[in-house]
């Protein structure tokens, strides 16, 4: 009965496979490059967090715990979780996940907060790219995950950018928010005194907007850190990786454990990254 | 010259601006151009002039242009036609057309601004937030900053509170911050956009007398913007009243409360105190047209009372009916006087600015004319019970 609908279908999955097959071929150049260079970045993040000796990391993870909150219940806690992993004998796969969770942040930091920023300036723009980051983040991780394969092939750089796709939009929303709720007082204020655009910019829009850009970057390292799983699936080094063998093992305690350290080191970053109580900001 | 001059001009939000001239042009009212074109009439036809050193008040309820035209001098308004001529550097620049670079320029050198919610940067100190205009500007090293912004924190009294932030602050501190950023750029030109309403009325006249105070001091020319006639009044060398974006009376207290232009004013006004506003000079019968004989002045209407003057015109003497008399003199806008003096004396000299106010209670105090003098000591009128009477029912011209 609806034969008429179903006869002819539109051939859009395969525009896509043409789409995607047209970039393999003439931006091979183009996205290998980009694959070294990230490559190269998480490489080094990854044997830099290695170098270090393990008790002598967990110290600093410490340290900066005391620095930031001053709380000796938040150092004991990290201290002992760390070391519980180290125990577990989870440490490197969970420093080449950090490793993995700094690099994405820091491609959203850099690539985000510019297009916030600038939507923020442009409501056009925003209009624009709204649709697009409702579907970065809706899309199942998976359908993506497949051209990423092909353009960038096996390893942490598709993982990488599976992971930004997924996290980019918090940045670039919560930027967004923060820029464009300067309230027009201090923007004439700036204006008022002479403040050209790029001093408005970073001596009054930034300054306003730092709070809610730092909610954007914790919630981009939550969202990065929740990726890990699918990234290993295509080979990216990490905790997923024992994730996705317990899986297919049906292997539980090695499971249980994995997941355990993908935990720890939510909290973990959860807690050094969330800022102190700021003074409240009336008026 | 003017610091500061509005020639006859229109300000427009919206994108027909074209269209909303044209209407303007038609003298159309602001509700008819909004529901022909969309665009919101901000100002039209607006021409004053603000001498240098002057206070003067823009007057208004709210929506009737009187920020919009402010905001033209340092043009954070766009005026869509005519000119608004500011004196920056020796010479007159068209703020409404200048370039991008002389606009900077006006707005870090001459032109410094106050605001209502008082704009501040809650992120920074109470020193860092006074130091913003020169840090824009970026030509005076860290120590010559700081030296500056103490002595600006000095002027407001809030030396202590340097270090604190803005949010620490109460309401009435944090606009002294706000009037302390704005003299830090030492312009010329202050532009306050109600600056006052959004504090508690006490610390709202404490502010007004301290600012009167420094005025007297720096000698600044001020913009102000008031929706509340009792401090425009107070403030006020010279009040502009603005309705529906247009000026409908612009001149000094005494001007609009003796003389209101039209019934909208006369609205605003009916409910003032005139003895706080009111002086002697607007009230008294002028030295002019008092009946004369040699260098004697007749003060009443059958000759009896004469005061001799001298060739300047100063007054010497007091002739009562043949009797000599004597002067008493009052000081001051007060009109303050010996109690001993006064109980001997046939007349009072006092200054021509003496208050209503003051003249009513020497009146009533030792029940003499009181003879007004200029600052150099001439009469220039004289001010007896039906003169104030007159004042306070102000009619002048009965």
């Amino acid at each position: 009965m609806y034969d008429w609908l179903t006869e002819h279908k539109i051939p859009l999955g395969l525009w896509l496979r043409d789409f995607v097959d047209l970039l393999t071929t003439h931006g091979q150049g183009f996205f290998d490059f980009v694959s070294l260079v990230l490559g190269a970045l998480i490489g080094g993040f990854t044997a830099a967090l290695l170098w270090v000796p393990p008790l002598l990391l967990i110290a600093l993870f410490g340290l900066a715990a005391w620095l930031v909150h001053r709380s000796v219940g938040l150092v004991v806690f990290i201290v002992g979780a760390l070391l519980l992993v180290t125990n577990l004998g989870y440490w490197t796969a969970t420093m080449e996940t950090l490793s993995l969770v700094i690099c994405a942040t820091l491609v959203c930091v850099v690539v985000g907060v510019p297009i916030g920023i600038a939507a923020a300036h442009r409501p056009w723009l925003y209009t624009a790219i709204r649709p697009i980051l409702d579907l970065m983040q809706t899309i199942p991780t998976f359908v993506y995950l497949i051209p990423t394969l092909v353009l960038f092939g096996l390893g942490a750089v598709p993982g990488l950018i599976s992971t930004v796709i997924f996290s980019i939009p918090a940045p670039i929303r919560l930027t967004h928010l923060g820029i464009s709720s300067v309230p027009p007082a201090l923007y004439e204020a700036g204006k008022a005194f002479g403040a050209t655009k790029t001093q408005l910019l970073f001596k009054v829009e930034l300054p306003y907007a730092l709070p809610t850009i730092m909610a954007g970057i914790t919630q981009c390292i939550m969202l990065s850190l929740s990726m890990v799983v699918i990234a290993a699936l295509v080979g990216a080094d990490g905790l997923g990786k024992p994730v996705v063998r317990a899986l297919n093992s049906v292997n539980i305690a090695m499971g249980f454990e994995a997941g355990l350290a993908i935990v720890v080191l939510a909290i973990v970053l959860d807690r050094v990254c969330k800022r102190p109580e700021r003074r409240s900001r009336k008026g | 010259m003017a610091a500061v001059e509005f020639r006859n001009i229109d300000i427009v939000f919206g994108a027909d601006q074209k269209g909303a001239l044209r209407l303007i042009d038609e003298g159309r009212s602001r509700e008819e151009i909004l529901s022909a074109t969309g665009a919101v009439l901000g100002a039209a036809g607006v021409s004053l002039a603000i001498e240098r050193g002057e206070i003067c008040v823009l007057m208004g309820l709210s929506g009737s242009g009187k920020s919009t035209i402010l905001r033209a001098i340092n043009r954070l308004n766009e005026v869509a036609r005519g000119e608004v001529l500011v004196e920056h550097k020796g010479s007159k620049v068209d703020v409404a057309r200048c370039d991008e670079g002389t606009l900077r320029d006006l707005r870090m050198h001459t032109v410094s601004m106050v605001f209502q919610q008082f704009g501040l940067l809650p992120w920074r100190t109470v020193r860092d937030n006074v130091g913003f205009g020169l840090e824009l500007r970026g030509d005076l090293s860290a120590a010559e900053r700081n030296r500056i912004v103490d002595e600006k924190l000095a002027m407001v009294g809030l030396t202590n509170w340097s270090e604190k932030y803005t949010n620490e602050l109460s309401g009435g501190m944090q606009q002294r911050v706000g009037l302390a950023r704005a003299f830090a750029t030492d312009a010329d030109i202050l532009l306050m956009d109600e600056p006052f309403s959004a504090l508690d009325p006490l610390i709202r006249d404490k502010l007004q007398d301290e600012l009167l105070d420094l005025q007297r001091r720096i000698q600044k020319t001020i913009v102000f913007v008031s929706h509340d006639l009792d401090e425009a009044l107070k403030l006020g060398n010279k009040i502009a009243i603005m309705e529906g974006g247009r000026i409908v009376q612009a001149g000094t207290a005494e001007d609009i409360l003796l003389r209101p232009a039209n019934a909208y004013v006369a609205e605003f006004v009916k409910h003032m105190n005139p003895l706080n506003v009111l002086r002697g000079t607007a009230v008294m019968r002028p030295a002019a047209s008092l009946a004369r004989e040699g260098d004697a002045v007749m003060l009443d209407k059958s000759g009896r009372v004469k005061v001799k003057v001298d060739s300047e015109g100063r007054p010497l003497s007091i002739d009562l009916d043949g009797r000599a008399g004597l002067l008493a003199k009052a000081d001051g806008e007060a009109g303050v006087i010996d109690d001993a003096l006064a109980h001997d004396a046939d007349c009072i000299v006092a200054p021509v600015d003496l208050r209503l106010k003051a003249a009513i209670e020497l009146k009533r105090h030792t029940d003499l004319p009181i003879l007004l003098v200029d600052n150099l000591g001439r009469l220039a009128g004289l001010c007896d019970d039906d003169e104030i009477y007159r004042g306070l029912l102000r009619r002048l011209d009965g």
